[in-house]
């Protein structure tokens, strides 16, 4: 599903990614870790299509398509879905609204209908409890005045709706306590299926007793310095990021 | 002087000498203004000799006054003399005869804001009769508006058929000599709006659709007075999404409003005249004065307006708190693009006790415009229990426009409680990344972030009109981004 080969990334000059290659395929779930500064949000946005960094070098093939080429709205509609790390406020634009837009654009270039008030509706009672959202988040304006906590859940629920193909979750456990980490583990993994891959970011391992990688890569110095499956997350997590290097 | 000026100056003297029979064959006079040409637009239009009068008093308190300079804008200088200040309704002979010879532009601008055919070809001035059903639907109006006793047409024929309603309230609250633009209409204006709604009538329907029909054209020097008598409500909507054809460059409206004992105005104003092309060429200066008088016990005058077209805006509409317990509101969501120019905010007024006030302005600029907020609460000594709320926020596009908010505040009574809010933020990336990432188009996406800006505002609207001043920014502010 997805190739990156000898991928070099900055960001004004500053090079953050050298030399990284991934490939994921369908249905798998790879960790990425690695300690602050290794370039782990760089390749999330990057895959996302974020425009503040230059990709001097390298690859990226999606679904056997140059996945550089593509703008971010059109990756999001070939179903590469990003939960940020810092969802961004939005004031007075609602919550669903934002979110009944996503789908129906996604929709329409899948050639399927778009779906009216009714239907999103109920689409969305049933996908809420997947995260167990407060139905007042529905009708907020995006992100505006939510907890951490509230914001994460809001993101894993919009993947819910949107069901992309290939999820990134960007440090999606941070400032989590540990009931919304639950949560939100539940709702990551009740989307797992044979067709949809995920590239969990986290620099913590505590995520992972809730959602199990297939695959564990430690990114470090802008590229994978060690690959290998769970257990090298628990690892990590006894002997730290030094141990590596 | 030109000579052409001082020509028609002989002409106009000489018909003058004649007792200024009315029959002239010109219907549009060569520029200039001078007490003969005031008094050919008043005999043309039939007045009787007080409303000359007053006129010929406008003008020459006019003469003494200068263009106001304070505003934050850059006004080229208006040579006054240069303008025609009388022009009959256009003959259809030059009009477009279809659709066809309508700049294509200007009807992709009608699509997008989903206007219905019938509409585009009255709006763009094609020169077909009876089109669609104006006629009979504005007797139906007309048939309702009656039956509950309401007064609604255009001034002359109020100045006609109600003399003694436009004597006692025209300029009692716009005096002419109110300021330098005041004074010019007052001294030239040519037509406009008159409403009068009687003691405890609510008035059936929302006068907008009605005007839409009928009063679209209505010239450069507009007036219009509304009388809400004790009791009564009313709710005007004062013009129309689309971008009207005009070729008149300056205009300077007065609209005048009262409300008596327990009456309700709600004024709401879409404005999207000609702002120029994208290089500040050309477009419409826009100097407004609005004001409305709450003159009785528990009155409410509130004024919402959408500001998206003209090259310069410069307008306050303004509310004299007289009444006890009256409230005057204000909601506006000014948008600048390219080289345009606003200077627009509103003033409170507080003479009454227990007066509320509440100031809602969004200013939204892109590319190279500028817009300001300006805006006073005045808090009058004997005013006790006055409230003011007031919110103003700006929102950029781009590094190279500006907002600027001058907010004056003077309370003379100590039980005033006033407070002011301010903020100014860009559209962020983050926000636009965000809707991208989520399969949302940067057009749509922007055009969310806007609207969920002056959402607010939209509220306040009626509700057909918040739908289409939505598509109306997002027309606006195309390409604005980016």
């Amino acid at each position: 599903m997805l190739d990156i080969k000898d991928l070099y990334a900055s960001v004004e000059d500053k090079k953050i990614l050298e030399g990284l290659t991934l490939s994921v395929k369908a249905g798998e779930v790879h960790a990425i870790m690695g300690p602050n500064g290794s370039g782990k949000s760089t390749l999330a946005n990057i895959l996302a299509g974020k425009d503040d960094y230059q990709v001097t070098q390298g690859s990226i093939l999606y679904e056997d398509k140059n996945l550089l080429e593509l703008s971010p709205e059109e990756r999001a509609r070939k179903g590469v879905f990003l939960a940020f790390q810092y969802p961004v406020e939005i004031p007075g634009v609602n919550n669903i609204y934002l979110l009944k837009a996503g789908l129906n654009a996604i929709r329409k270039h899948n050639g399927e209908p778009e779906l009216d008030a009714m239907e999103f509706m109920s689409l969305v009672k049933e996908r809420m409890k997947l995260v167990q959202m407060n139905e007042d988040l529905l009708s907020r304006s995006v992100n505006e005045g939510f907890s951490g906590g509230e914001k994460k859940r809001n993101e894993v629920f919009q993947m819910a709706i949107l069901e992309p193909k290939l999820a990134i979750l960007d440090e999606t456990d941070s400032g989590l306590d540990i009931d919304a980490l639950k949560i939100v583990a539940d709702g990551v993994n009740s989307l797992r299926n044979k067709d949809r891959a995920f590239i969990v970011v986290t620099h913590y391992q505590r995520l992972l007793n809730y959602i199990k990688p297939d695959y564990v890569h430690v990114l470090g110095k802008g590229k994978i310095i060690k690959s290998g499956g769970p257990k090298l997350a628990l690892e990590l997590e006894e002997k730290g990021y030094d141990w590596i290097n | 002087m030109s000579t052409n000026s001082e020509n028609v100056e002989k002409l106009v003297k000489k018909e003058y000498e004649h007792g200024f029979v009315t029959d002239i064959d010109a219907d549009t006079i060569p520029p200039g203004l001078s007490e003969e040409i005031i008094t050919f637009i008043s005999n043309k239009k039939d007045e009787p000799k007080w409303l000359l009068d007053w006129r010929l008093k406008a003008y020459r308190q006019w003469l003494k006054m200068e263009d106001p300079t304070w505003a934050k804008l850059d006004i080229e200088h208006i040579d006054y003399q240069a303008i025609s200040y009388y022009s009959a309704p256009k003959s259809k002979d030059d009009a477009p005869k279809s659709l066809d010879e309508v700049d294509p532009k200007l009807l992709e601008t009608y699509q997008k804001l989903g206007i219905p055919l019938d509409e585009q070809k009255m709006l763009a001035g094609v020169a077909v009769d009876a089109v669609f059903d104006s006629v009979s639907v504005a007797t139906t109006f007309k048939q309702k508006l009656t039956d509950a006793g309401v007064i609604f047409c255009s001034f002359s024929e109020a100045v006609k058929e109600h003399p003694d309603l436009v004597k006692q309230y025209l300029g009692s609250v716009v005096p002419a000599a109110d300021n330098f633009f005041a004074a010019l209409n007052s001294a030239v204006f040519t037509d406009g709006s008159f409403c009068y709604i009687p003691k405890g009538v609510r008035c059936p329907m929302e006068l907008s659709t009605y005007f839409r029909i009928n009063a679209s054209n209505t010239g450069q020097f507009e007036r219009t007075l509304i009388i809400a008598d004790e009791e009564s409500h009313v709710s005007y909507l004062e013009g129309c999404s689309a971008p009207m054809r005009d070729e008149n460059q300056l205009h300077a409206a007065v609209v005048e409003l009262v409300a008596l004992k327990d009456a309700k105005i709600k004024y709401s104003t879409v404005q999207n005249w000609y702002p120029g092309d994208e290089n500040g060429v050309g477009g419409i200066y826009n100097f407004v004065t609005k004001r409305g008088d709450c003159r009785g016990d528990n009155s409410k005058i509130s004024w919402t307006q959408i500001e998206t077209g003209s090259a310069i805006t410069w307008k306050y509409p303004s509310c004299l708190l007289k009444g006890n317990n009256s409230i005057g509101e204000f909601y506006s969501v000014a948008v600048t693009n390219n080289y345009q120019q606003a200077d627009t905010g509103t003033k409170m007024i507080h003479i009454g006790n227990n007066t509320k006030s509440t100031i809602i302005s969004k200013g939204i600029s892109a590319k190279h415009a500028q817009n300001a907020y300006r805006g006073l609460v005045k808090i009058s000594k004997n005013a006790t229990g006055a409230r003011n709320y007031s919110q103003c926020d700006s929102l950029l596009m781009g590094d190279k426009c500006g907002a600027h908010t001058f907010p004056y505040i003077e309370a003379k009574n100590s039980t005033a409680k006033i407070e002011h809010e301010a903020t100014t933020s860009k559209i962020s990336d983050e926000q636009l990344f965000y809707c991208l990432q989520r399969g949302i188009s940067e057009e749509d996406a922007i055009n969310m972030i806007v609207n969920g800006f002056c959402k607010e505002v939209f509220k306040e609207l009626p509700m057909e009109f918040a739908v289409e001043a939505q598509k109306l920014l997002g027309v606006t502010l195309e390409g604005a981004v980016g």
